[in-house]
């Protein structure tokens, strides 16, 4: 994984600096609060319900065991001894106080870790397949690329004071597992005929109020011409995007008010203008960030291992959980694995500092000392020798992370909700967790097999609904929570938003309705049809139907 | 209203006057009155424009070298227009001065300057509370970013010198 040089210690020391001088000037009134705001946002600084929430970047979800191990010491030292995984691979932190915030930005600097941009009005934490090169299919790891785009965005001088925020999401694969469609740029790396590596760029993705699939306004761009078409793009946001109203501000709108054609005209002029080759990052240095992301020492293994195929007959927990928890891995005799932080009746993405710890210890001892954050908020140890499994398990087990759940009804992605968050309309954990109970019999998952919730507690959708395949919004209808399901909804390279059942349900009823959707899935689905595509083959009707049963029975 | 640029306070020569009525060797005129301006300019006095963060630098094009100055407006610090501005008039080939209008704070000098702004026209009510002190401070917080052509130092040309010294 990447490390930093000694530009980059530097640059992240002083942006610390920084941020503890604009806390004292805060402090003494040189800063208003309205100035402070959007200062301490870009480093990641929330004023929440209860308390000041960090949020912490960890570009591209890539973590080392001893930054995850510092993690685990934040957690304890300045927080209630947890951490949370969001739906942009960060780590929050509920509790931290704002005196302690300068001390916890210099913990994280020691372990190459920061909290910029993670919020406000700017590019935000880049983001990428958390099996970027694993996955057998993938033209290229996208993690080379989300850094460079990583460095080139922060602080940026022309584009820190944007008129909203803004996402990045790379993908090496056509399998899209990074949402790449919900971003405001996607980009997904691929080969021209000719055999060149490049990027189609899509923009204009995004979810909340207005959600949007994003555009393509490249087909192919060159490598070396990135940075320069970001450029192009941001600079074309920057001055045309609307700041006349913050719900209307994304780059989603411009597109879809001008239309993509029109938008791809602009930024073609503009970047037409640019000299690239003045802007990009040369290729020595493109190739000295790529060698950080080369594959790690892999042994010689064969594809089959009669060690884990042995554990798997003897233990049905274990090989449960291999079954469901394990992603094929290009290089033969390894495995990628899925840690769940989805165990029945917690809240998904929360992960105890001595979770945190095992975490960084198995990854250290069997992953080649790295570990993956997903989007949908679970852990991933990308490189175990199939060897190795049964002892991995093991230890997960131990930690209380063994839940084999990955994909599944119960591996459901939920924001925090109105339990901490200021904008939330409604709870999402106890609809997650109510959901977990209801479903969680091992048994039953695994019958239903792969379905995604994903719950937002308000129109800002951070917790994703519009892609699940069942989409649970969160909305507060005269002092009472209401929640809104949505169908059809996909996250992946074949993006769609999901389509409202009906109108809104009280949280108890949530239960017994989506399981009367997954009923008429059960019911009616062909030999190995998903969910999903039982969805896209029998529309929304028989739904909506058994969905509106349930809404009349609770009037 | 202070003026400050990358070196302190300064006294501002220029005189704003919309329409270019004003009898002062220096005068920034209204963008719509800056043909008029330039017309009626017999005897050599120096003319500036101030501009709307939402002109497009392409409509000044045909200025630049009859404008000494350009004055461009931030309605209040949250409205990065005006960066993008400032860049491409320096990438239009403006040399002449480039002046940020508005209630900027002191944590956007670097900023500014990095996207080719000489200088700053402050209200009051900012300059109070944040004296030079603190401009010139915050302009050298961050030694080196990661943007070329962005004027301050950046690491990317850090890098490659380092690698051709090694």
């Amino acid at each position: 994984m990447y490390r930093y040089d000694e530009f980059d210690a530097r640059f992240v020391r002083e942006r610390v600096a920084q941020f503890r001088a604009q806390v004292a000037r805060r402090l003494d009134g040189s800063l208003t609060e309205d100035e402070f705001k959007p200062l301490r946002l870009k480093n990641g600084v929330y004023l929440q319900l209860h308390a000041y929430m960090l949020r912490i970047a960890v570009p591209y979800g890539t973590l080392s065991s001893r930054q995850l191990r510092q993690l685990a010491l934040i957690g304890e030292k300045f927080d209630r001894g947890y951490g949370h995984f969001t739906t942009r691979t960060n780590m929050q932190f509920n509790w931290p106080r704002l005196r302690d915030v300068p001390e916890i930005l210099d913990l994280l600097a020691d372990v190459e870790m920061h909290c910029i941009q993670t919020s406000g009005n700017c590019i935000r934490n880049v983001t990428a397949d958390h099996f970027a090169g694993i996955a057998a299919n993938e033209v290229e790891d996208p993690r080379p690329t989300a850094e460079l785009v990583r460095q080139w965005s922060s602080l940026h001088p022309e584009f820190d004071y944007l008129p909203r925020k803004f996402k990045i999401a790379v993908t090496g694969d056509a399998r899209d597992r990074a949402v790449v469609k919900a971003h405001d740029i996607g980009l997904r790396i691929l080969r021209s005929k000719d055999g060149e590596v490049g990027y189609e760029v899509m923009v204009g993705g995004g979810l909340g109020r207005t959600p949007m699939i994003a555009k393509t306004i490249r087909d192919f761009l060159p490598k070396k011409d990135l940075l320069a078409y970001l450029e192009a793009i941001l600079r074309v946001y920057n001055l045309e995007g609307r700041r006349d109203n913050k719900y209307k501000a994304r780059v989603k709108i411009l597109v879809h008010e001008i239309g993509a054609e029109e938008f791809a005209r602009q930024v073609e002029e503009e970047f037409a203008k640019l000299d690239g080759p003045s802007i990009a990052a040369d290729a020595q240095e493109v190739a000295r960030i790529a060698a950080y992301f080369a594959p790690p020492a892999y042994e010689t293994l064969p594809a089959r291992s009669l060690a884990f195929e042995a554990a798997k007959n003897e233990n049905r927990a274990f090989a449960t959980w291999a079954s469901v928890n394990l992603f094929p891995h290009r290089v033969p005799g390894y495995a990628a694995a899925t840690i769940s932080l989805k165990a029945i009746g917690e809240a998904p993405g929360d992960i105890t500092s001595d979770q945190m710890r095992a975490v960084a210890d198995l990854a250290e001892r069997y992953s080649f000392d790295e570990m993956r954050i997903t989007h949908a908020q679970n852990v991933v140890l990308p490189y175990v020798k199939k060897d190795d499994l049964f002892a991995v398990w093991e230890g997960l087990v131990a930690a209380g992370l063994a839940t084999a759940n990955a994909g599944l009804i119960t591996d459901i992605i939920a924001c925090p909700g109105l339990d901490f968050c200021s904008l939330a309309t409604a709870r999402s954990i106890p609809i997650a967790q109510a959901l977990a109970h209801r479903f969680g019999d091992e048994k039953r998952q695994l019958d239903i097999g792969e379905l995604n919730i994903k719950i937002s507690g308000c129109i800002n959708a951070c917790g994703h609904h519009h892609v699940g395949h069942i989409g649970i919004l969160g909305l507060e209808k005269s002092g009472q929570e209401s929640y809104q399901i949505t169908l059809g909804g996909d996250a992946t390279e074949t993006a769609a938003i999901g389509e409202r059942l009906g109108p809104g349900l009280a949280a108890d009823d949530v239960p017994d309705a989506i399981e009367r959707i997954v009923n008429v899935y059960l019911a009616r689905r062909t030999s190995g049809e998903t969910f999903i595509e039982a969805v896209r083959r029998l529309g929304l009707e028989p739904f909506k139907t058994a969905f509106q049963e349930k809404t009349h029975a609770a009037a | 209203m202070p003026l400050l640029d990358r070196t302190g306070l300064r006294d501002d020569i220029w005189v704003r006057s919309e329409d270019g009525a004003s009898g002062a060797e220096h005068v920034i005129v209204g963008f719509a009155y800056l043909d008029a301006a330039l017309a009626g300019n017999g005897r050599g006095r120096k003319i500036g424009v101030a501009i709307a963060n939402d002109v497009k630098a392409s409509a000044l094009e045909p200025y630049l070298e009859q404008v000494e100055l350009i004055s461009i407006a931030f309605p209040n610090y949250g409205d990065g227009r005006g960066f993008s501005i400032a860049k491409q008039l320096r990438a239009l080939g403006f040399k002449g001065v480039l002046r940020a209008h508005g209630p900027l704070i002191a944590d956007q000098f670097a900023y500014a300057l990095d996207c080719g702004f000489d200088e700053i026209d402050l209200p009051d009510s900012v300059a109070l509370r944040q004296p030079i002190e603190q401009w010139l401070a915050m302009a050298g917080t961050i030694s080196h970013t990661y943007q070329r052509g962005y004027g301050a130092q950046n690491i990317l040309d850090a890098r490659r010198a380092a690698r051709t010294t090694v």
